[in-house]
C-alpha cells in the first residue's frame, strides 16, 4: 500500500501479486492474465480502467481505475452524488462508459453486454420487486429471463426463496411484504441465475437497524457458502467497515483511496474510524457532492425510504 | 439452505459463451414474449378490477350511441347492415386502443420503481423486451376484447362463429395493440414522466378514434379527414375486424400488412428510445 501526499492510496486485491494491466479494447482474455515475467494472475472479477461518464457538462465518473478480485466483498463508498451509482450502472451494462473500459470476468461490458449480464445478479437501490405479483412469481420471472431451463426452474426458484428465508410468504403478493422482506426477495431474484458477481446498490438504504442486520446476515451467509464476489455501494461507513474486504472511497467522481478498511484506518491512528478516513481523503467537503449532483440520488433514497414505510 | 451455489460456475455457462445466432435470437424473442405475457396473465389473475372498469365505456358506446344511431338511421352502412353491428368492431378496436395507448405508463412506473433497470440487466435485447411488452399489451387487450364480444352478443349482434375467423380476429387485436403500445412506449421514452405521458395519451386517443372508420364509413368523411384516416393504423384494424366479424367486404391482406408493418416500426422506434429511460 502506498500513500501519496495528494491523498491517493491504492492497494492490490487480496490474492493478487500486482494489479493486472488494463486490456486494450476488444482484447479477449482467458481465465488467467499473464504479466511480464510469466507471473500468472487470477482473472479479476471486475476491472475498470480509466472509466469516465458525463451527464452534460458534469463529470459524474472521472477516470476511475478499479480491480476487484474473485471472491472479494468490495465496497464503493461516498456521499450522494459521488459517482458510485453511475459506476455501478456502467458495470452492469446499463450505461456505456464514455472513456475507458470495464470488464467482468474478462468480458467487456460495452461490447459483450449479454455475456456480462449472464454473470451478474443486480439489486438496484430502489425497491424493485413487483408488488402485484407473489414472491415466487417475482423470482420465477427472473429465472425465465435468465433462461433457467424449465426442467430445473421450479427447484431453482424454491432454492433461492429458501436461501433468503422466504419459503412461507412466497405465495403472498409482494405488496404485503415488509421492507426487509422485499430486499431479501430482490436478493433471491438476483441469485436465481447463480451469478458469479452480485452487485448491490445501497442494499440497506431506508431499512431499520434490525432489517439491515438481517439483510447483511443473508448476504454474508451466501458469500461464505458460495465464495461469490460482491460489489456494493453504500454511504454507511460502519457497514463497509464490518462487511467489506476492501473499499474504494469515491468523491466528486474520482477514487480517492482503495484498501482494506483496517489498512485505511491504520493510516490515521489506532482509534480512527472509516468516517474519519473518508474526511481525510476528501478534505471533509461531503456537502459539495450532494450539491453538485446528489438531488436525484437523495430523491431516489427518500422514495425508497417512503416505500419502506 | 439447499444449494443455490451462486459462486459455482453458472448453470448457463455454455450459453453465455456461445456466439449469438439468428436461431438463438428468434428463440430468445419467443421466450421473452411468452414470459412477459405470463406476467400479464398472472397480474390479471390477481386483480381483475381493471378488466371490469374498462368495460364500462365501450358498453356505454354500444348501448347509448349504438342503439340510438341504429334507431334514427343517421349513418348509412355498407350493404345496409344494422348500425350496431357496424359499430361493434369499431368499439372492439377502440377498447383495445385504450388499453394499449396507456401501456407506456407501466414502463415509466417500472423505471421509477427500479424494475426496468433490473429487466435491462437480464440477457434480454432491448428489442425483445419491447416486443415482449407489446405482445403482453396485446394479450391484455385481447382479454378486454372478449368482454366486448360477450357484450355485443348480449345486445343481439350476430358476429361470426367461424373459429378460424375468430382466431384471425384475436391476431388482429393483438397486432393493433402491439403497435399502439409501442407508440405509447415511444412517447414514454420521449416524455420520461407519467404526467406528460398521460397528457399526451389523452390528447391523441380521441383524434385517433374519430379520424378512423370506427364510428362511420370513411366515404362519409370530408376529404382532409379521409386522408388522415388512410394513415391511421386504427382504420386498418377496424376494417380487418369488420371483415372477419360481420362479413363486410374488406381488403384483409392490405389491413394485415399495414398492421404488421406498423408493429415492426413501433418495436424499432420504441427499442431505440428505451435507453433514454435507463439513464
Amino acid at each position: 500500500m502506498s500513500l501519496d501526499p495528494g491523498g491517493s492510496v491504492t492497494s492490490p486485491p487480496a490474492g493478487a501479486a500486482a494489479q493486472p494491466a488494463a486490456q486494450p479494447p476488444g482484447h479477449e482474455t482467458g481465465h488467467e492474465a499473464t504479466l511480464e515475467g510469466g507471473l500468472a494472475l487470477a482473472e479479476p472479477a471486475v476491472n475498470c480502467a480509466g472509466v469516465t461518464y458525463r451527464f452534460g457538462d458534469r463529470v459524474a465518473v472521472d477516470h476511475v481505475d478499479l480491480t476487484i478480485a474473485p471472491g472479494e466483498t468490495f465496497g464503493l463508498l461516498g456521499p450522494n452524488g459521488a459517482g458510485k451509482t453511475t459506476t455501478i450502472r456502467m458495470q452492469v451494462t446499463l450505461l456505456k462508459p464514455m472513456d475507458g473500459r470495464i470488464s467482468v470476468f474478462g468480458a467487456d461490458a460495452a461490447t459483450q453486454p449479454m455475456r456480462v449480464r449472464r454473470m451478474i445478479g443486480y439489486v438496484p437501490q430502489l425497491l424493485s420487486a413487483d408488488g402485484s405479483l407473489t414472491g415466487r412469481e417475482n423470482v420465477e420471472l427472473f429465472a425465465r429471463l435468465f433462461d433457467v431451463p424449465r426442467s430445473g426452474r421450479a427447484q431453482r426458484v424454491q432454492e433461492a426463496l429458501d436461501a433468503m428465508g422466504l419459503t412461507e410468504p412466497a405465495g403472498r403478493l409482494v405488496k404485503t411484504y415488509s421492507g426487509g422482506m422485499v430486499r431479501r426477495l430482490e436478493l433471491a431474484q438476483a441469485l436465481v441465475n447463480a451469478p458469479r458477481l452480485l452487485v448491490l446498490d445501497e442494499p440497506t438504504v431506508g431499512l431499520d437497524p434490525i432489517a439491515r442486520s438481517d439483510v447483511w446476515e443473508h448476504i454474508t451467509r451466501l458469500r461464505e457458502q458460495a465464495g461469490m464476489t460482491v460489489l456494493m455501494t453504500t454511504h454507511h461507513m460502519e457497514e463497509a467497515d464490518l462487511y467489506c474486504d476492501r473499499v474504494s472511497l469515491m468523491h466528486s467522481g474520482r477514487v480517492q483511496a482503495t484498501d482494506s478498511p483496517a489498512n485505511l484506518k491504520a493510516l490515521l491512528g489506532p482509534d480512527a474510524s472509516l468516517d474519519e478516513v473518508f474526511r481525510h481523503f476528501t478534505g471533509g467537503t461531503l456537502d459539495e457532492d450532494t450539491a453538485k449532483g446528489g438531488i436525484r440520488d437523495v430523491r431516489r433514497a427518500r422514495r425508497t425510504a417512503r416505500r419502506l414505510g | 439452505m439447499t444449494s443455490v451455489a451462486p459462486g459455482a460456475p453458472p448453470a448457463v455457462s455454455a450459453d453465455y459463451r456461445a456466439a449469438p445466432s439468428a436461431r438463438v435470437g428468434v428463440r430468445q424473442l419467443i421466450s421473452r414474449m411468452l414470459t412477459l405475457c405470463w406476467v400479464e396473465l398472472r397480474k390479471l389473475r390477481h386483480d381483475r378490477t381493471e378488466l371490469y372498469t374498462r368495460a364500462i365505456q365501450p358498453a356505454l358506446w354500444l348501448l347509448i350511441f349504438g342503439e340510438t344511431f341504429t334507431k334514427i338511421h343517421a349513418i348509412q352502412t355498407p350493404n345496409g347492415i344494422p348500425y350496431l353491428a357496424y359499430l361493434a368492431p369499431g368499439i372492439l378496436a377502440q377498447s383495445a386502443l385504450f388499453v394499449a395507448i396507456f401501456y407506456g405508463i407501466q414502463i415509466i412506473w417500472e423505471r421509477d420503481a427500479g424494475v426496468l433497470a433490473k429487466l435491462m440487466v437480464t440477457p434480454t435485447p432491448r428489442s425483445a423486451l419491447i416486443t415482449g411488452k407489446a405482445f403482453a399489451a396485446g394479450l391484455r387487450s385481447l382479454v378486454q376484447a372478449l368482454v366486448i364480444v360477450v357484450l355485443t352478443a348480449i345486445l343481439g349482434v350476430a358476429l361470426t362463429h367461424n373459429p378460424l375467423k375468430l382466431l384471425a380476429t384475436a391476431c388482429v387485436v393483438v397486432l393493433g395493440s402491439a403497435f399502439f403500445s409501442c407508440l405509447s412506449m415511444s412517447i414514454a421514452g420521449l416524455a420520461l414522466s407519467r404526467d406528460r405521458l398521460m397528457g399526451i395519451g389523452q390528447a391523441i386517443t380521441m383524434p385517433l378514434f374519430f379520424s378512423s372508420n370506427a364510428l362511420y364509413p370513411t366515404a362519409l368523411m370530408p376529404g382532409w379527414l379521409q386522408a388522415i384516416s388512410k394513415v391511421n393504423p386504427l382504420s386498418y384494424e377496424v376494417d380487418a375486424l369488420r371483415g372477419l366479424l360481420i362479413g363486410v367486404p374488406t381488403n384483409l391482406a392490405l389491413d394485415v400488412t399495414v398492421l404488421v408493418g406498423s408493429a415492426v416500426a413501433g418495436v424499432i422506434v420504441a427499442s431505440a428510445l428505451l435507453p433514454r429511460l435507463a439513464k
